[in-house]
C-alpha cells in the first residue's frame, strides 16, 4: 500500500502560481485603454489568423494572453454565456461584470481543482451606452478579479506597460493618439519594435454592436 | 460557464441545455386561435434586395394588432420577413438572429448567405408538427451575398422547403395579389429607390383586395416596414422615407 505524498497547501498553491506565471510570461502582452469614443484593445500579434481579441457582446470585448487553447476555451464560454443571457432575458442584462465574475469563478476553480492551472490572463472591456464610464476587468490565472480604471495591461510585461501607461495616458485621446501611446508603451516595455499589431475598438458611437477590428497599417500611416 | 458543447451553433447549445422553447400538443387537438402575420414580400434590385411587410396581424376576422413588425434585419447582410402564426414566427426570428451572431463571434467569420438560408430551413422544418395543427410559420429570407456580390432571396414552405427566387417573392395571405402586381411591374434594372417604391405599391395593391393585409394608415402614421440589404449592409427605411412612398402608392393604385 502506497500513501500519497503529503504536500502542504501553501506549497501547492505557490508551485501552481509559479508555473502559471512562467507560462504567461513567455507570451506577449495586451493592453486596453480608454479613448474619446470608447476603448482600444491592442495586442502584439504577428499572426493575422489567430486572434487574441474578440467580440463578446454588443458593448463587450474579450482579450486573452497565455496558452491559446486555454483562453480560446474561456472566450467561447464567455460568448455562450453572454448570448444565452441575452436570449433568455434581454440584451441589456448582459454585463461585463457578470462575465468577469464568471471567468473569475471558472479560473479559480480550475486553479484549485486541476493538477495544471490555466496559464492565462484575460481582459474584459465594456463601453457604456453614452460613452462616459467604461469598464475594464482583468482576471488572473488563479481567478483573482481586478477592476481597472482608464487603462489596463495583461501578460508577462503587464507591470512595465501599466507603469508606462500611467505616465502617458490622458483623458479624451483620439483613436490615433491612443494607438500611438499604446505602440510607444510596448516599445518601451519590450525594448524592440513590434512584430505586428492586432487592434480592435469598442466604439460607443457606433451601435448596437460596437466591436470593430482595426487595420493597424491605417493607424500607423495616419 | 464551461458548458461542454462543441460547435458554433447557438440552437444546439440551447437544445443541449433543454432551454429551447418547445410545444407539445396531442394529435388532432385543435390549435388555439392566435394572431397571424399577413403579407410580406421581397424583390431584387441592381445591387441588393428590398423587403417589405404590412403592419397588420389578424385573428380570424378580427384585426389583432395594427402595428406589428414583420420584417427584421438578422445580421449585417441579411433580413427575414415572416408570415403565419406571429408568436412562433417572432420567436423563430429571435433565435435565428442570435444564431447568426453567435456563429460569427465563435468562428470569427459570418456564415455564407446559402448557409444562413439553409439554417433557417432547419428552423422552419422544426415547426412541422405544429404546422400540421394549423400553427404555420412561413418566412422569406433575403440578403446580400458577399461572395457573389449580389442580392439573393429565398422563399420557404411549411416543411422547410427552400426555394431561391430570381426576382421577387412573397408570402402570407396577400401574397398572390402582391406577386401579380410585381409580375407586371418588375424590371431588372431597378434602383433601390424604385424597388422600395414598388414594394410599398405591391403591399397597397394586396391590401385593396385582401382583408388580412393592412394598407398604410395615413391618419395614424402607420406605414409598412421596409428594409434594404445591399453591399453597404442592412438598413431600415425610416417613416420619413416610407411615408411619402405610401401616400403616393395610396393615390396611384386604384
Amino acid at each position: 500500500m502506497t500513501f500519497p505524498l503529503y504536500v502542504a497547501p501553501e506549497q501547492l498553491v505557490r508551485d501552481k502560481a509559479e508555473f502559471a506565471r512562467k507560462g504567461i510570461a513567455r507570451g506577449r502582452s495586451i493592453l486596453g485603454l480608454d479613448y474619446a469614443d470608447g476603448v482600444l484593445l491592442l495586442a502584439e500579434n504577428p499572426s493575422t489568423a489567430l486572434h487574441k481579441i474578440s467580440e463578446v457582446y454588443d458593448r463587450i470585448a474579450f482579450a486573452g494572453v497565455g496558452r491559446y487553447n486555454e483562453f480560446e476555451t474561456l472566450r467561447k464560454a464567455g460568448i455562450r454565456q453572454a448570448d444565452l443571457m441575452g436570449y433568455l432575458y434581454s440584451r441589456d442584462d448582459v454585463t461585463a461584470m457578470g462575465l468577469a465574475t464568471a471567468f473569475s469563478q471558472t479560473l479559480g476553480i480550475i486553479f484549485i481543482r486541476d493538477p495544471k492551472p490555466f496559464e492565462v490572463e484575460v481582459l474584459i472591456a465594456e463601453v457604456s451606452e453614452d460613452g462616459s464610464e467604461h469598464r475594464l476587468f482583468r482576471v488572473t490565472y488563479d481567478g483573482t478579479l481586478f477592476d481597472e480604471r482608464n487603462f489596463v495591461a495583461i501578460g508577462g510585461k503587464a507591470e512595465q506597460l501599466t507603469t508606462a501607461l500611467g505616465e502617458l495616458w490622458r483623458e479624451g485621446l483620439t483613436l490615433t493618439e491612443a494607438f500611438e501611446i499604446g505602440a510607444d508603451v510596448f516599445r518601451q516595455a519590450e525594448g524592440r519594435e513590434s512584430e505586428g499589431w492586432e487592434a480592435a475598438v469598442l466604439d460607443a458611437s457606433k451601435g448596437p454592436r460596437t466591436f470593430r477590428r482595426l487595420d493597424p497599417t491605417e493607424l500607423t500611416a495616419s | 460557464m464551461d458548458v461542454p458543447v462543441p460547435g458554433a451553433s447557438f440552437t444546439d447549445l440551447l437544445d443541449s441545455l433543454g432551454a429551447r422553447p418547445t410545444w407539445t400538443t396531442q394529435p388532432g387537438e385543435k390549435a388555439p386561435s392566435t394572431p397571424e402575420g399577413t403579407t410580406v414580400l421581397a424583390l431584387r434590385f441592381d445591387n441588393g434586395v428590398v423587403m417589405a411587410g404590412d403592419r397588420r396581424a389578424t385573428e380570424g376576422h378580427l384585426v389583432a394588432h395594427r402595428r406589428i413588425r414583420k420584417v427584421y434585419p438578422t445580421d449585417r447582410y441579411s433580413a427575414v420577413a415572416i408570415a403565419g402564426t406571429a408568436g412562433l414566427a417572432i420567436e423563430m426570428v429571435k433565435l435565428f438572429q442570435v444564431e447568426l451572431e453567435h456563429y460569427e463571434k465563435i468562428e470569427g467569420v459570418r456564415l455564407s448567405l446559402e448557409g444562413k438560408a439553409s439554417f433557417l430551413a432547419r428552423l422552419v422544418r422544426g415547426q412541422l408538427p405544429l404546422a400540421i395543427q394549423g400553427l404555420v410559420v412561413v418566412p422569406l429570407f433575403a440578403g446580400y451575398d458577399e461572395r457573389e456580390q449580389k442580392g439573393r432571396l429565398y422563399s420557404y414552405d411549411v416543411v422547410g422547403g427552400r426555394y431561391e427566387e430570381t426576382d421577387f417573392g412573397s408570402t402570407g395571405s396577400g401574397a398572390r395579389l402582391a406577386k401579380s402586381f410585381l409580375r407586371t411591374t418588375y424590371r431588372e434594372d431597378l434602383t433601390s429607390e424604385d424597388a422600395a417604391d414598388l414594394a410599398v405599391k405591391a403591399l397597397v395593391a394586396a391590401a385593396q383586395e385582401d382583408t388580412g393585409t393592412g394598407g398604410p394608415d395615413l391618419i395614424r402614421g402607420i406605414f409598412p416596414n421596409v428594409v434594404r440589404v445591399d453591399s453597404d449592409g442592412v438598413a431600415e427605411l425610416s417613416d420619413e422615407v416610407v411615408g411619402p412612398l405610401a401616400e403616393n402608392a395610396v393615390e396611384s393604385i386604384l
